[in-house]
């Protein structure tokens, strides 16, 4: 569903990424690791299509991006739930409202059980109808998951989701990944937290890509 | 298309529009300004239909009406008037005709040189005025056969200084459509700037859409929406304005001149009726350009 060819990607200047060559089957369930600065960041925005590659083939559900249109973008976005590294929200729609937005967007109904359910899974209950500003660091991680899973889409590409949480927070919010892939979805988490990509491997057969030297590896078992 | 219009209308089938935050004051100016082109605008519909009839009348009334002067010694005033009114018997394109008698003299002489004038004594050129059928004559011919039978008389077709009159009053109800085209222009221009800012000011938010999978037509439809509503108001409310003011104009007879004639006569009332949807669509396309210009810079 998610396919590169020999991708090479850069800003303006050299590629930053090169000879990257990876099938991202369905029901997959992948850690992107390296340093900071590495690209982890660059390669979830070459799979939804926010960056296009300088040379090398990507397809994503079997499209070639650089003929996709701008709809055709965001159709695709439709199918590819993204956790942002930054979380962006709509600072003026309250937590519910924004977990629900890419229904919103698509046109489709909201049903409010769905809606619900889905921020009891991810313990928001409480602030559901606070406005995004007065979430902590980790609630809005767990807010943008749960935008990321509400249109039930077959990708999920989660970007340091982490990266705010504590230890505990951690481990909950991975549980919740696993959950889903255990549902069938393919997923991605991009993160440098090898303890968790330890404790991922006790609950799942995760694979693990680690970005070094430009170049995407599939890293060996010592993990 | 209809449809389309109309939703536009309903904020319940239109989710695009909470996603974009409530717009700040300064949103008002735009209903303020179109106000005020749209006041303009009717004024310069109201020039440019005045002066339109005026052009009209002008070149309807007098093109078919000609004046003949005859200046001759007294002794042979009356064979040259004959002669005259031979010829024209057997002029075609020529509906009717008289020859002014002395009350009538005296009542064109009078502005000028008072009721005391003593007509009958003045040297005074016979006149003969005559009406063309809508055929119209052929001032040509005429003018040489009168040359040939009657060397004291002169037609005067009005040509001469009715072209010019007609000629301003056209040229005036150009003026009049292009000040109407000017404002759209400038009406275009400003919405722009004004929806311009407004994308700008909500970046992030049209980024975060287009990252949840947002299609441009969902993001431009709020801004459309907006913009096309204030447009659609303000120009309703500086209509409604401009339309008292030209109602409560001075009005004179039907002689009044054009000053007096400045505004809308019967049906005509209906045509400032057409600005306000006019300022609504002139909105909608100008967002509808600022927001797909825009958009292009975001992935
Ligand atoms: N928009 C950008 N323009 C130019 N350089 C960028 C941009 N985004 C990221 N970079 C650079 O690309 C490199 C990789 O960034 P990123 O993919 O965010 O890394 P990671 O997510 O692994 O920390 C960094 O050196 C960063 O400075
Ligand atoms: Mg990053």
């Amino acid at each position: 569903m998610i396919e590169l060819q020999n991708v090479a990607v850069g800003y303006g200047g050299a590629d930053l990424l090169a000879e990257m060559t990876l099938k991202l089957v369905p029901g997959s369930f992948h850690f992107l690791t390296g340093p900071s600065g590495a690209g982890k960041t660059t390669f979830l925005k070459l799979c939804y299509a926010e960056l296009l590659p300088s040379t090398g083939f990507i397809g994503l559900f079997g499209q070639d991006v650089r003929l996709m249109g701008r709809d055709d973008i965001a159709r695709t976005r439709q199918r590819i739930g993204v956790v942002h590294q930054d979380c962006q929200f709509l600072d003026h729609l309250p937590v519910a409202e924004n977990i629900a937005l890419p229904l919103t967007v698509a046109g489709r109904h909201v049903d409010i059980g769905e809606l619900k359910e889905l921020i009891s899974w991810v313990g928001l209950r409480a602030q559901s109808t606070a406005l995004p500003p007065q979430l902590s660091g980790g609630e809005r991680q767990r807010a943008a998951l749960a935008r990321a899973v509400m249109t039930s889409p077959e990708v999920i590409l989660a970007d340091e989701p982490t990266g705010n949480l504590d230890w505990e927070m951690s481990l909950r919010l991975l549980s919740l990944l696993v959950e889903l892939n255990k549902m069938g979805k393919t997923v991605v988490i991009a993160t440098h937290d090898l303890n968790l990509i330890r404790q991922a491997k006790t609950q799942i057969s995760a694979r693990v890509l680690r970005i070094a030297g430009r170049r995407l590896h599939l890293a060996g078992a010592d993990l | 298309m209809i449809r389309v219009v109309l939703s536009l209308f309903r904020s319940d089938v239109n989710p695009a529009d909470r996603v974009v935050p409530p717009s700040s004051y300064t949103a008002n100016l735009t209903v303020l300004t179109a106000a005020a082109m749209a006041f303009l605008a009717v004024f310069a519909l109201a020039l440019s239909m005045a002066s339109g009839r005026l052009a009209d009348r002008w070149s309807d009334a007098l093109a078919r009406t000609a004046t003949i002067r005859i200046s001759a010694p007294p002794e042979q005033a009356d064979t040259q008037v004959q002669a005259v009114l031979e010829a024209l018997k057997t002029t075609p394109g020529i509906a009717s005709y008289r020859v002014l008698d002395d009350d009538e003299m005296k009542k064109l002489l009078n502005p000028w040189f008072g009721p005391d004038l003593p007509v009958e004594t003045l040297p005074l050129p016979k006149l003969i005025e005559l009406t063309e059928t809508s055929g119209g004559m052929d001032a040509e011919g005429l003018r040489m056969r009168l040359a040939a039978e009657a060397p004291g008389a002169v037609l005067d077709d009005h040509t001469r200084w009715r072209r010019p009159l007609v000629e301003a009053a056209g040229r005036l109800r150009l003026l009049g459509g292009l000040s109407l085209l000017l404002i759209g222009g400038a009406m275009a221009g400003m919405i722009t700037l004004a929806a311009q800012a407004s994308l700008a000011a909500n970046g992030q938010v049209i980024r975060t859409l287009r990252l949840v999978g947002a299609r441009d037509t969902f993001i431009a439809r709020a801004f459309e929406r907006r913009f096309t509503i204030r447009g659609l108001l303000g120009a309703g409310a500086g209509t409604l304005l401009g339309m008292a003011a030209v109602a409560m104009l001075p009005r004179a007879n039907e002689a009044g001149g054009f000053l007096t004639g400045l505004g809308f006569t019967g049906w005509g009332w209906l045509w400032p009726l057409v600005l306000p949807p006019l300022a609504a669509v002139v909105s909608f396309w100008a967002t509808r350009a600022a927001a797909r210009h825009m958009l292009r810079g975001i992935r």
